[in-house]
């Protein structure tokens, strides 16, 4: 029997959405279904391993790079981040329920099939190559995600 | 009812518990029952959920001072 798919956008690189996104990713791979997530625009850096290159690219670009924050230990709170503050007191409080942080969570969508997808389109935007984001398992366009979303049973944009 | 394998999931919250319960039922063989401990009151919802979609069969669910017991049995695959 074809596995049900699950297919998520993340649009978003802040922590809290992200961790949302993920948690999701994990219950339905965890119920058996084939998740994809596409990564595109801000959820690009979550990708990256260090915060973003900055010895290449346009200048606009590498301000871009300085501006955004790049891998997951270093995204921000969508609200209340309070120049991290609000970020540090919300680790705490996850670190006190033992809930996982989002680089476990990621790790944990990974080991159990859940697919890395980054957006092409964007990353030629942000001056972004394969190579600065090792997390991804694969590289494509609108096109493959309207296809894999057009065959899957649940379909989110975060 | 002798469970085959126990699973402790006391003090973690969604998705873990039915992650972890995914997981260790991968390595459990057809017909062995599974038995999963948790406090995430999320669980009394999620573990029937997991078991409709999954197609593995919830044997029992009590509730014990707190903590959530639950015994499920590995379906056939196929």
């Amino acid at each position: 029997m074809e596995k049900e798919k699950a297919t998520i956008v993340l649009f978003s690189g802040d922590m809290d959405r992200a961790l949302a996104a993920f948690n999701i990713s994990v219950a339905a791979a965890s119920l058996g279904m084939e998740v994809e997530v596409f990564f595109t625009f801000w959820g690009l850096g979550l990708l990256a391993s260090r915060p973003y290159r900055l010895d290449k690219g346009s200048p606009l670009q590498r301000l871009l790079g300085l501006l955004s924050p790049g891998t997951p230990r270093r995204a921000r709170l969508s609200r209340l981040n309070m120049a991290g503050l609000g970020k540090r007191a919300m680790l705490a409080l996850m670190g006190k329920y033992r809930m996982p942080s989002l680089e476990e969570l990621m790790g944990t969508a990974k080991s159990l099939g859940v697919r890395f997808v980054a957006c092409t389109t964007t990353m030629a935007l942000m001056g972004l190559e394969e190579r600065d984001l090792p997390a991804a398992d694969g590289f494509a366009g609108a096109a493959s995600y309207v296809a894999r979303a057009s065959e899957s049973r649940l379909n989110l944009f975060i | 009812m002798k469970p085959d394998q126990v699973l402790d999931c006391v003090g973690l919250y969604c998705p873990m518990p039915i992650a972890r319960t995914a997981q260790k039922m991968e390595e459990m063989e057809e017909g062995q029952v599974l038995k999963v401990i948790a406090d995430d009151p999320g669980i009394k919802e999620d573990m029937p959920a997991w078991c409709r979609k999954t197609g593995h069969e919830l044997i029992s669910m009590e509730e014990k001072e707190g903590e959530i017991h639950i015994m499920v049995r590995k379906a056939k695959s196929g």
